[in-house]
C-alpha cells in the first residue's frame, strides 16, 4: 500500500463518559472517501455515542476527533456543512409536511437552487407523490426516506447513519441499502452503525464494538475468518436438546443457538468436524438431524469475541 | 446569520399556522380576559346595602337620610326607629353599614349644638369600609350647615384637587396594570414551550447537526411571537382606550416603543424558561408561577411598592411590569414623556436583553 488517503473522519483515544457509566474507552476509527464503515455491537456498546461526537453533536471526554483534517467539536458549526447525520430517532417535525421539512434544512444550510435539489431528492427516495402531505402521517419506513432526504439536501460528503433501518420493514430496508449503494457508489461514504449483521456485510470495513471497546475491525469477510475452528450447523429437533448433547463433548468448544439451528465450534485440528457432532448425537440418542460444517459467519465471530470478553462460556447457550 | 434566523422564524410560522387555534388564543386571549376581568376589577364602591335608623323622626333626620340614599353609593335595605336591630343587621350582613341618626338631632341643630349622627360600619371588609366612611363624611359635610364661628385666623385647610384622574375612577389606575399582567402572562407562555418541545419531540438532535447557532435559532423562534404579542398588545390597549376610558395622553410612539420592549422581555423570559426546563409541562409551570404572582404582587399593579419593606422593594426591580406600569401610566394618564419614565424604559430595555443572553449561553452548551 503506498500513501494512505487522508481520513474524511478520524478518531484516536476517544472517550466518553456519562454521569455513571464509561460508554466509549479510548476508540480508534478512520473513514476515508467512498468507505462505508459499520459499527456493529449490541444496545450499549456505544454506538450512538462514538456517531454522535464524529458529527459534532456532543463533546468527547477524551481523545482526538478530526473531520476534513479539523477538529469536529470546535469546528462543528462549519463542518455540518460536509456532514450529514441521520438520528436514530425520528427527528423531524410532525407538523410539518414532507416539503416543508426539507425547505426548512435546505434554508438552514443554505442550499443554493434548493427548490430543484428538493423535488429531485423526493422524487429519489420516493417520496414524491407525499410531497403535501404531513410528516406524522407516512408510515416509519417513509420517515426514515424523508429523514434520508433532510440530511441529503446540502450534499454532505460523509453520511452518519445511526441504525437507519431499525424498526422498518424489510422492503423499505432494501430500498434504503440500494439507495445507499448508489450514493456512495456517487462518491459519498459511509458511516452506520447497525445492529443488523447481514447489514455489516455490506460495508467495506466493520468495527465490532462491545462495551465500549473495539473488539475487532477489519473487512466484513476477514473477520469472519478470525474465528479459531471451525463451525457445525445442527438443523433439526429441539434446540435445547441439541444444545445439551454437544455442550460436554471435549472437542466442542462452545455451543450457540442461531435462529432454528444449533452452532457447534471446534478445534480447527478435528480431522472430520460434522462427523464428530453427529457422533456426539448419537450418543445422546438423537438421529435424523441434518448436520453440516459451514464457513464462520460474522455472526458466529461476534458471538465468540463478545463471549470471551464477558467470560461467559457460550452465548445462549441452553 | 439572518438566513437561517428566517429560516427558523418562516418554519415557526408554518407550525402555528397549521396549529392555529394556539395563534388564536395568543392574540385573542387577552382581549378576552381584558373584557371579563376589566368589568370585575375595580375599587369603586357602589351599592352598599345601608341601614337607617331614625329615632329622631324630624325633617332634618330625613334630609340627612336623603342625602345618603340620594349620593348614589346606598341602597337603602332597612329602615326603623330601633337602633336594637343594628347588630342582627350587621351580623347578617343584611346591612354594610347603618346610619343612626340620635333622637333630639333637630332640637339640638335648632339650638345651634352639635349633633353626632353615628355611623356603623362593617369593618370585615377594610377596604370597602375605609371608602364608604370617606363617603359618609363628604355627604355629612354637605348636609350640615356651616359653622357659624369663623375659622381662627392662621388656621390651614387641605383643598384636595385630584388631577389626571379628578372623579378617582379606579379603572383608569387598574385597567392599564391588568394590560401589563395579562400581556406578561400571555407572553411568557407563548415562548415557554418552543425549545423545550423540540428536545422532546426529537428534533432537537436534527438541529444539532446543522449549522444553526443558539442566537440564531432563539431569534427565529421569537420574532413571530413578537409580531403575535404586539397585535394583542394593541388590541388590549384599544379596547382598555374604548371600553374602560382609559386615555392616551402621551406620544402613541413612545408607548409603541415600551410596550415592544416589554412583550420582547416577556418572551425572553418564555425561552429562557424553556432553555431550563426539560418537559413542557415542567416550562409550562414556571411560566405560570413566576409571572401571576409577582406581576399582580410586586409590580405596583394593585399595591404601591413605595409602601412595601425594603427587602421586597429590592425584589421588585426584578420584575419587568414594575417598569412597564411606571411608563404606561405616564404615557396614558399623564401624557409624560421619556424625561420623566426614562430610566423604567432601560429598565425594560435591560431586563429583555439580559434574559436573551442567559437563554442564548444556556442553548449553546446544549446545540
Amino acid at each position: 500500500m503506498t500513501a494512505a488517503p487522508a481520513p474524511l473522519l478520524a478518531a484516536r483515544g476517544l472517550s466518553v463518559r456519562y454521569r455513571d457509566a464509561q460508554a466509549l474507552a479510548s476508540l480508534d476509527l478512520t473513514v476515508t472517501a467512498s468507505e462505508v464503515v459499520g459499527l456493529i455491537g449490541p444496545d450499549g456498546a456505544g454506538k450512538t455515542s462514538a456517531l454522535r461526537v464524529l458529527a459534532g453533536l456532543m463533546e468527547a471526554n477524551g481523545g482526538q476527533v478530526t473531520a476534513f483534517g479539523e477538529p469536529v467539536w470546535q469546528r462543528r458549526r462549519v463542518l455540518h456543512h460536509r456532514l450529514g447525520y441521520l438520528a436514530q430517532r425520528f427527528a423531524l417535525y410532525g407538523d410539518l409536511t414532507v416539503d416543508e421539512n426539507v425547505q426548512f434544512f435546505a434554508l438552514l444550510y443554505g442550499v443554493r437552487r434548493w427548490r430543484e435539489k428538493r423535488d429531485e431528492l423526493l422524487h429519489r427516495v420516493g417520496l414524491a407523490p407525499f410531497r403535501r402531505r404531513l410528516a406524522e402521517h407516512l408510515s416509519g419506513g417513509m420517515k426514515q426516506k424523508l429523514a434520508l432526504a433532510c440530511t441529503l439536501i446540502h450534499d454532505p460528503e460523509v453520511l452518519i447513519l445511526d441504525e437507519p433501518t431499525t424498526g422498518v420493514d424489510p422492503v423499505t430496508r432494501r430500498e434504503l441499502w440500494r439507495l445507499l449503494g448508489e450514493l456512495v457508489a456517487e462518491g459519498l461514504a459511509l458511516l452506520v452503525a447497525t445492529p443488523y449483521l447481514d447489514e455489516a456485510a455490506r460495508c467495506s470495513r466493520v468495527l465490532l464494538l462491545y462495551a465500549g471497546r473495539v473488539l475487532a475491525e477489519g473487512h466484513p469477510a476477514a473477520l469472519a475468518k478470525l474465528l479459531p475452528g471451525r463451525v457445525v450447523r445442527v438443523e433439526g429437533g429441539e434446540r435445547a436438546a441439541v444444545a445439551a448433547a454437544l455442550a460436554g463433548r471435549p472437542a466442542i468448544r462452545d455451543v450457540a443457538v442461531f435462529g432454528a439451528a444449533v452452532h457447534a465450534r471446534l478445534e480447527t485440528t478435528a480431522a472430520d468436524a460434522a462427523a464428530e457432532v453427529a457422533a456426539a448425537l448419537a450418543a445422546a440418542g438423537l438421529h435424523g438431524l441434518e448436520v453440516r460444517e459451514i464457513a464462520p459467519s460474522l455472526e458466529d465471530t461476534f458471538l465468540y469475541l463478545t463471549a470471551r470478553r464477558t467470560g461467559a462460556p457460550s452465548p445462549e447457550a441452553a | 446569520m439572518m438566513r437561517r434566523t428566517l429560516a427558523v422564524a418562516v418554519k415557526e410560522v408554518l407550525q402555528l399556522r397549521r396549529d392555529w387555534r394556539t395563534a388564536l388564543a395568543l392574540v385573542g386571549m387577552p382581549v378576552v380576559l381584558l373584557l371579563i376581568y376589566g368589568f370585575a376589577l375595580s375599587f369603586d364602591v357602589r351599592h352598599v346595602r345601608l341601614a337607617v335608623v331614625d329615632a329622631d323622626g324630624s325633617r332634618a333626620a330625613r334630609e340627612v337620610e336623603r342625602a345618603f340614599v340620594h349620593s348614589g353609593y346606598f341602597d337603602l335595605v332597612h329602615r326603623g326607629e330601633d337602633s336594637r336591630i343594628v347588630d342582627s343587621l350587621l351580623d347578617s350582613g343584611r346591612a354594610q353599614a347603618a346610619l343612626v341618626i340620635p333622637a333630639g338631632h333637630a332640637a339640638a341643630l335648632a339650638a345651634s349644638r352639635p349633633s353626632a349622627v353615628q355611623l356603623v360600619l362593617d369593618g370585615s371588609d377594610a377596604q370597602t369600609a375605609a371608602t364608604v366612611l370617606a363617603y359618609a363624611r363628604q355627604i355629612v359635610a354637605a348636609v350640615s350647615p356651616p359653622p357659624r364661628r369663623p375659622p381662627s385666623a392662621g388656621s390651614a385647610a387641605a383643598r384636595p384637587l385630584v388631577w389626571y384622574n379628578p372623579d378617582l375612577a379606579s379603572s383608569r389606575f387598574l385597567v392599564p396594570g391588568l394590560v401589563a399582567f395579562i400581556l406578561m402572562v400571555t407572553t411568557v407562555i407563548a415562548t415557554a414551550l418552543a425549545v423545550v418541545r423540540e428536545k422532546e419531540r426529537g428534533s432537537w438532535e436534527s438541529l444539532r447537526a446543522t449549522p444553526l447557532g443558539a442566537l440564531e435559532l432563539l431569534a427565529g423562534k421569537t420574532l413571530p411571537y413578537l409580531v403575535l404579542a404586539a397585535a394583542a398588545a394593541a388590541g388590549a390597549l384599544l379596547l382598555a382606550h374604548v371600553l374602560f376610558q382609559v386615555p392616551l395622553r402621551g406620544s402613541p410612539l413612545w408607548l409603541a416603543l415600551v410596550t415592544l420592549l416589554f412583550l420582547l422581555g416577556g418572551l425572553g423570559w418564555g425561552v429562557f424558561l424553556s432553555t431550563l426546563a426539560d418537559t413542557q409541562q415542567v416550562a409550562f409551570q414556571a411560566a405560570l408561577f413566576t409571572t401571576m404572582l409577582p406581576t399582580l404582587l410586586l409590580s405596583g399593579f394593585i399595591f404601591p411598592i413605595s409602601s412595601m419593606p425594603p427587602l421586597i422593594q429590592a425584589i421588585t426591580h426584578l420584575v419587568p411590569a414594575r417598569y412597564f406600569l411606571i411608563a404606561l401610566r405616564g404615557i396614558v394618564l399623564k401624557g409624560t414623556g421619556p424625561e420623566v419614565w426614562g430610566a423604567d424604559m432601560i429598565g425594560l430595555a435591560v431586563f429583555a436583553v439580559a434574559v436573551l443572553a442567559l437563554a442564548t449561553v444556556r442553548t449553546v452548551r446544549s446545540l
